[in-house]
């Protein structure tokens, strides 16, 4: 009696194992789904609270992209605002807080720059760097990602490209599936991009990572029909 | 920008500026610098031509100009090139999107010569688009010459300026707050 009681949990246990998996697996996909369908639908922020937003600076020509539309949303909406750059870019940051300062001397605000704050992230792979090399740092910038994710926890990111936005795109993306935080992923394609998305446009666009990605260009808006054409931002 | 003073000795100065941003990009300085194409500028009217080389390692020859010829001056990197843009009456440039960019908000002609070497190439994507849209002149290092020869600096249209608004719009869409 006791050999077959035995020998039927045995028996039992690899079921249930299984059972257990494929209803974890089935769960996790339904909440995938749930987020990638809820992720295209616009908010409905009926209070209208402002939105704290990380902003990701990505170099050069994408940094003054991207101040270019800073520039212009309401700073009371989009409030507080964290910048983030690459660690070995050290322009970016500098120019972000020209646009912050200027804001203050416009509105004497002192509140609005209380709540800014600039980061610096490092990149997971520098340009020339050796493959094998850049398994390791890339492990180090995924790390240094999640802490500042875990600390900032945006409702709102905007960023272009290159890279250094993608690992926070995707912990941001985990945190929405995860229900740790729930956040809006708003993407602009770089205004060098006319025919093809960049590697990091192609990445949000091809996993439904980013809630909206902007072109500049109406031919690459009718070859991705998902993205949205916006003019030029340059 | 019509040629001024072509009946006269004296010719104002009009300055034609070559720069290759932060790269190595040799092919454009030896193209540049060729007698053939610092000729044919000289006949559209331009009197001196200074060439930001960059990294390249190719010495263009200089040259104090006077009687028939350019004069011809060079330097490999300056913090801003943006009193060179502003003094130039064309720019030719690499196709990188800040000198382009830089160039066409002060309004000066621009011809972008694409560097065939580089590997992942979309650069040459803006400014093919832009060449279509006549904001500019796209060339070759190769084609240089025959692109200086036909152009016509004045059926270039200028660019307009940047406008955030219809991605700030969207934005805000997305997120319920109202239009602006």
């Amino acid at each position: 009696m006791q050999m077959e009681d035995s020998g039927f949990s045995m028996m039992m246990t690899p079921k249930l194992a299984i059972t257990c998996i494929v209803i974890t697996v089935i769960s996790i996909m339904i909440r995938l789904a749930y987020v990638i369908y809820q992720s295209s639908k616009p908010l409905k922020n009926l209070a209208q609270q402002p939105v704290s937003t990380l902003i990701v600076l990505g170099s050069g020509g994408h940094t003054a992209e991207m101040l270019n539309l800073v520039s212009i949303l309401k700073k009371e909406r989009f409030t507080p605002r964290f910048y983030v750059a690459a660690s070995t870019d050290n322009m970016s940051l500098q120019k972000s807080r020209v646009l912050e300062t200027s804001l203050v001397d416009q509105s004497d605000n002192e509140k609005v720059t209380k709540a800014t704050q600039f980061m610096q992230i490092y990149r997971s792979r520098e340009v020339g760097q050796s493959y094998l090399t850049s398994v390791s740092t890339t492990l180090i910038a995924i790390c240094h990602a999640l802490l500042l994710m875990i600390k900032i926890r945006p409702q709102v990111i905007i960023c272009n490209g290159p890279g250094t936005c993608i690992p926070l795109c995707i912990i941001a993306f985990l945190f929405k599936v995860a229900g740790i935080r729930w956040s809006s992923i708003f993407y602009v394609e770089s205004i060098a991009r006319v025919k093809r998305l960049s590697l990091s446009g192609l990445l949000l666009y091809k996993l439904r990572i980013a809630d909206q990605i902007f072109v500049q260009w109406p031919q690459l808006q009718s070859k991705y029909p998902q993205t949205h054409y916006v003019g030029c931002l340059m | 920008m019509g040629g001024t003073d072509d009946d006269g000795d004296v010719r104002s100065v009009k300055m034609v500026f070559v720069t290759v941003g932060t790269t190595c990009f040799d092919a454009l300085v030896k193209a540049v610098d060729t007698q053939q194409v610092k000729e044919e500028l000289f006949n559209k009217g331009y009197t001196h031509l200074l060439i930001q080389m960059g990294r390249g390692s190719f010495i263009p020859t200089k040259s104090a100009g006077g009687l028939g010829c350019l004069a011809v001056d060079y330097f490999t990197f300056s913090s801003s090139i943006a009193d060179n843009l502003k003094s130039a009456s064309l720019v030719i440039s690499h196709a990188g999107s800040g000198s382009i960019f830089e160039t066409l908000r002060l309004g000066k002609p621009l011809i972008v010569v694409v560097n065939e070497d580089l590997m992942d190439n979309h650069q040459s994507e803006l400014a093919e688009e832009l060449a279509e849209r006549k904001h500019l002149f796209c060339a070759h290092p190769q084609t240089l010459y025959s692109t200086i020869a036909n152009m016509n600096v004045d059926a270039l249209l200028p660019y307009p300026p940047a406008d955030a608004k219809p991605v700030a719009k969207l934005i805000n869409r997305f997120l319920g707050f109202p239009d602006d």
